[in-house]
């Protein structure tokens, strides 16, 4: 920092605090402190309600809760018939739509060249990903339960999850496949690969973790949803044998938990207070433990990348 | 002479990537085939002749009976109203916070903390929207009655406090994306001149990335408009416009007025009707609607990102 000597009386010196800078440094620690603000405002009230619905559905969570059907018209009794509609929905719709939107994933990346039906593939993913649950809801409606004849089942229900989530794991998935080297897939053609043994040698298994991330994300989707699930396979009560876990059909109307939260809080009268807080709790712990299985997975495979 | 062993393989090859193909295309199948579903139930109504209901009454008429026994009424605009309502405000409230949050994550913390952040929000993001409406039913509305002395704390106003905590964390998320798109040279330039943080971010960042953030604050509209389950606990659910009063003056307390929107109202009504009659037709109709508005909202959000993408 050389000063310059031509002015010297109208140049500040250097490293000496004078008002203008005094005033700089506190806009900026003002600023910093605004945005800080801001993001307090914005987290801490919802971690404050997330906490206090937990607080308050927590003294009615056990195993019993969780493994005895509700009774009394529902102002009794635990979620087991939900609970297990919930994981039969998820698991149903995932063996649909996660070998798909892998595979469409692996065909955007991979195979698609750069051209207009490219773009309309990716725009058609875009949008799918942008239309409101209710319309997947009419679409399930209009098409699997009565174009397809499917009626009110579990089937009709995950496939309307199955199409509602599918971009989740597409855009995950790319994601997954773009941060493979292209050096690897060079080198396995080199050898005489052909492009799918490349893709299943070598593409698919060094973007697994990846894959899982964008998988386990759409699973926490699957179980929150209600909207799509109301009016194609969701009922408000349905008792099963407890504790068997394959107790319903692929073609029987289940319960789900996103929906049994609906049905107890607008729908039940006389329930004690803490029952839709404790099903609530358990939607809420659900997802959080999903999430945040996904999120560790990710940041085991950052810690780990070989490349 | 291609050995059997290698005819198998090219077989294999082929099957395979014709099916990752299809996989590829099915996008564009499940879009056609929603709007296909959607137009095939909601249409008829529209060229159906002895029905009360028609296009104009749809998107003019407050009147919404559509259970009335003598006299049928299907107009939809008190249930546009309400959707835009709920939204602006939402938007009115999530924006400063959002672009607040995400100027201050991606510029002026680091490290753990960040990181930290980052993870809270996204856990945020995977709160599944009948949980938000609960919070709405059980939170929002009895700190509503208290703080503003109303009546009823199932308003305009809960169900646009609930889209706004809703579509935060989406908008913080891809607003952050978009600040991380600007080259750090832009940042560096603008420091060594002299600037402070402050005046680098609202000089130099936020004019750089303002599509990316005009896209995030798009695709945030884009959700409130199609969510469900929270604005159909939060908003009371009455078919109401909320800025007039009887004697069509001018209602202040607009706000604390009950609307309903019109993913509420399907969601409340589809069940009831029956498959093929008039009121199960314009719920679809209205189903079209939404799924134009939305189309359009993320059309436009992919365009301006592709004009940044552009200039560059």
């Amino acid at each position: 920092m050389n000063s310059t000597p031509s002015s010297p009386a109208t140049s500040p010196a250097p490293f000496v605090s004078n008002p203008r800078v005094r005033r700089k440094l506190r806009q900026e620690r003002i600023a910093q402190a605004v945005f800080a603000t801001m993001v307090v405002l914005m987290l801490l009230p919802l971690l404050g309600i997330l906490v206090y619905l937990v607080v308050r559905g927590a003294p009615l969570i056990s195993w019993e809760f969780l493994t005895t059907n509700p009774s009394k018209g529902m102002t009794a009794g635990g979620i087991w018939s939900a609970l297990l509609g919930t994981v039969w929905l998820v698991v149903v719709s995932l063996a649909f739509s996660a070998p798909i939107g892998v595979l469409a994933a692996v065909y955007l990346n991979e195979y698609a060249k750069d051209n207009w039906f490219t773009r309309v593939v990716n725009l058609a993913v875009v949008n799918l990903a942008g239309v409101p649950s209710i319309v997947h809801a009419l679409f399930g409606l209009g098409a699997f339960v009565l174009f397809f004849g499917m009626g009110r089942s579990i089937l009709a229900a995950s496939l309307t999850l199955a199409v509602m989530t599918m971009p989740v794991v597409i855009t995950a998935t790319r994601e997954a496949l773009g941060a493979v080297p292209m050096s690897f897939r060079e080198a396995c053609w080199n050898v005489g690969a052909t492009r799918w043994q490349t893709i299943r040698r070598i593409v698919l298994p060094n973007a697994v973790s990846g894959i899982l991330t964008g998988v386990i994300l759409e699973i926490s989707r699957k179980a929150g949803e209600t909207v799509p699930i109301m009016f194609t396979g969701a009922v408000f009560f349905r008792a099963i044998p407890e504790g068997d876990l394959f107790a319903y059909r692929l073609t029987d109307q289940c319960m789900a938990l996103s929906m049994h939260l609906y049905t107890v809080t607008t729908q039940v009268t006389g329930a004690p207070a803490a029952l839709p807080f404790a099903v609530a709790t358990v939607l809420i712990l659900a997802i959080i433990l999903i999430n945040a299985t996904s999120i560790a997975i990710r940041a085991w495979l950052r810690s780990h990348r070989k490349w | 002479m291609i050995s059997r062993r290698r005819r198998y393989e090219i077989l294999s090859e082929r099957s395979i990537e014709t099916l990752i193909y299809l996989c590829g295309i099915s996008a564009i199948i499940f879009v056609f085939g929603i709007c296909f579903f959607v137009f095939r139930e909601g249409l008829p109504l529209v060229f159906k002749e002895d029905t009360n209901f028609s296009l104009g009454k749809f998107f003019f008429s407050t009147e919404w009976f559509p259970t009335s026994m003598a006299n049928k009424r299907y107009g939809a605009l008190a249930l546009i109203v309400g959707t835009l309502t709920v939204t602006i405000l939402a938007m009115v409230i999530a924006v400063p916070f959002a672009l607040g949050a995400t100027v201050f994550l991606s510029e002026f913390c680091g490290g753990k903390f960040r990181e930290t952040l980052k993870i809270v929000i996204e856990l945020l993001a995977a709160i599944p929207s009948i949980v938000w409406g609960f919070i709405g039913l059980t939170v929002i509305n009895p700190l509503i009655i208290q703080v503003f002395h109303v009546p009823v704390g199932l308003n305009a106003l809960n169900g646009a406090v609930i889209l706004a905590l809703m579509a935060m964390p989406i908008m913080v998320s891809i607003g952050e994306d978009a600040l991380k798109a600007v080259p750090d040279s832009y940042r560096e330039a603008a420091l060594a001149l002299g600037a402070t943080r402050w005046q680098m971010v609202f000089r130099v960042l936020l004019p750089a990335a303002k599509n990316g953030l005009l896209a995030a604050v798009l695709l945030g509209v884009g959700r409130a408009v199609g969510e469900t389950m929270g604005v159909l606990m939060a908003t009371g659910h009455a078919v109401n416009i909320p800025f007039f009063r009887d004697d069509g003056s001018f209602n202040w307390g607009w706000m604390f007025e009950s609307v309903r929107t019109l993913t509420a109202t399907i969601a409340a009504e589809l069940g009831e009707t029956s498959q093929g009659s008039d009121h199960y037709r314009v719920l679809f109709l209205i189903g079209v609607l939404l799924l134009s508005i939305t189309f359009v909202i993320n059309l436009t959000a992919d365009l301006v990102v592709k004009g940044i993408r552009k200039q560059k």
